[in-house]
């Protein structure tokens, strides 16, 4: 697969280093923003198409009933020599964990597309490299959004992790990243170039919640959500894993319908549009 | 053996059985706060990647104890490897799972919560509560509880640990440490003259050893 830069890379002018006097011209911004922002401006009427979704995880079930097909899948392996590659992922989903989050953001945002990167479901030794080296690649592709209902403990992985998450936020790919329900230090949903999903416990998928009290940016639902399983079937779970996809899935309706929004502006938009803030009524 | 030696390996020893049985305590406890028809603690074992039952509380109980599975597999597994809590409230009977289940349970549970047990930047394990009682919806307060278990059990599980390397390295012959343990139990049995004498060399072995430590040190 072809490496796709983000469109305003090819732009030779931007990223601008600094503004000479007459230039603002360059660094217009191309959305035109309502006095007030709702709701129905950022999603009325999305459907997520033309966003490309990437559900880092443990692979996805092609073809389950919720899910229905992908724009693609690979696999991350770490080789016998220490050595991290990408192969096409004939295996689908290992345990489940992908394939639930790849239904919830189908659910929400139905037309836009999934991509599935592997980095789990070959035990713990070698997760943190192998987590590592998918979100590299993820992040290589252009993905507008990548969902990583995952976290790592280790301070070894924290300061890469950093860089990646940050490089993702100017390149304009959107990090959405499962938080801890307990005080724990894990990553990358503590940077704040991600975007840090908890859970509430409202049924509607659309809820969601700016919190004023971070690291946890923000709250979606997350208790008793209908999920996808293995072969094919349905079941009902909960936690901040499927909180994660909601935000995802709301993030790929924003860009959706404002392609030209920067990660920093769709949290803005997020956060204008939460259900505790003006915007979300 | 010497008293000493002996006396550090019962410590070794003894620490283990209390924090194993710390370790049933909580599982115990937390079934019968959630009302679980079982509970249990698996530790990853770092040098096989696999998941091994160290306390089960309830359904499975004392023949599970010992039990290892794949890490790679499996919902604890999966629990393990996210660092992410995860609650399943209705199980579809998927044979793929119940094969799971059973290996990693004992029996087919219908709905199950897991937790990874987080210590400072290590994943030590997982908790797991099995079956809790259906007619109330899971709730948050509820994962919060469950939380709270966590840090418990990960707590003791480091400590079980450590016990276990401390009596690892005890139990290794030619180990430096397990030499000292067999010095201390010499000087516990020699003579008062003996004893002086050896004092005085154990102090000047640590005078020479302090010296040859501090230039290396200056030069970081």
């Amino acid at each position: 697969m072809a490496k796709q830069e983000p469109a305003h890379f090819g732009d030779p002018s931007l990223p601008a280093w600094s503004l000479p006097a007459g230039s603002a011209e360059r660094i217009a911004i191309g959305v035109e923003w309502p006095e007030r922002v709702t709701r129905d401006w950022a999603i009325g009427g999305s459907t997520g198409e033309g966003v490309r979704v990437c559900i880092l995880d443990s692979g996805v079930e092609t073809g389950h009933p919720l899910v229905g097909e992908l724009d693609g899948a690979v696999a991350v392996v770490k080789t016998e020599d220490g050595q991290i590659e990408f192969n096409e992922d004939t295996e689908g989903d290992l345990c489940g964990h992908g394939t639930a989050c790849a239904g919830i953001v189908r659910a929400i945002a139905p037309k836009a597309g999934l991509f599935s990167v592997r980095v789990l479901g070959a035990g713990f030794k070698g997760s943190g490299p192998v987590l590592l080296g998918g979100l590299r690649w993820a992040i290589e592709q252009g993905f507008d959004v990548i969902n990583m209902s995952l976290s790592t403990t280790k301070r070894q992985f924290a300061e890469l992790l950093h860089e990646l998450a940050d490089s993702a936020y100017f390149r304009r790919t959107v990090l959405v990243a499962s938080a801890h329900n307990m005080p724990v230090e894990s990553y990358p949903w503590r940077f704040s170039s991600v975007i840090s999903v908890g859970s509430h416990e409202e049924p509607d998928p659309l809820t969601f919640f700016y919190n004023p009290a971070p690291p946890v940016e923000f709250f979606a639902r997350g208790v008793g959500v209908e999920i996808a399983w293995l072969g094919g079937s349905t079941i009902r779970s909960s936690g901040n894993s499927f909180a994660t996809p909601h935000i995802a899935a709301i993030c790929a309706l924003i860009m959706s319908k404002h392609p030209e929004l920067t990660p920093f502006q769709l949290k803005n938009v997020l956060y204008l549009t939460a259900d505790n803030v003006g915007g979300g009524k | 053996m010497s008293d000493l030696r002996a006396a550090v390996a019962a410590g070794a020893l003894g620490s283990e059985e209390s924090y194993r049985a710390l370790l049933q305590s909580i599982v115990e406890v937390a079934r019968a706060i959630f009302g679980a028809r079982a509970s249990s603690v698996f530790l990853h074992d770092e040098s096989t990647d696999e998941l091994v039952f160290e306390a089960v509380a309830g359904e499975g109980s004392e023949e599970l104890i010992g039990r290892r599975f794949s890490s790679s597999t499996g919902v604890a597994g999966w629990v393990l490897v996210t660092r992410q809590p995860l609650v399943i409230d209705e199980l579809e009977q998927d044979p793929r799972f119940a094969r799971e289940a059973a290996e990693s349970t004992g029996y087919v549970p219908k709905g199950l919560m897991a937790v990874p047990l987080l210590h400072a930047e290590r994943a030590l394990g997982v908790l797991e509560v099995l079956d809790r009682p259906q007619e109330a919806a899971f709730s948050l307060k509820e994962m919060e509880l469950l939380g709270l278990f966590a840090n418990e059990a990960a707590i003791a599980l480091d400590l079980l640990q450590r016990a276990r390397e401390a009596r690892a390295v005890l139990q290794e012959e030619d180990g430096e440490a397990a030499a000292l343990a067999r010095l201390a139990g010499r000087l516990a049995e020699a003579e008062p003259e003996q004893r002086e004498a050896a004092r005085r060399l154990l102090e000047a072995l640590e005078a020479f050893l302090a010296a040859s430590d501090s230039p290396s040190s200056e030069s970081f």
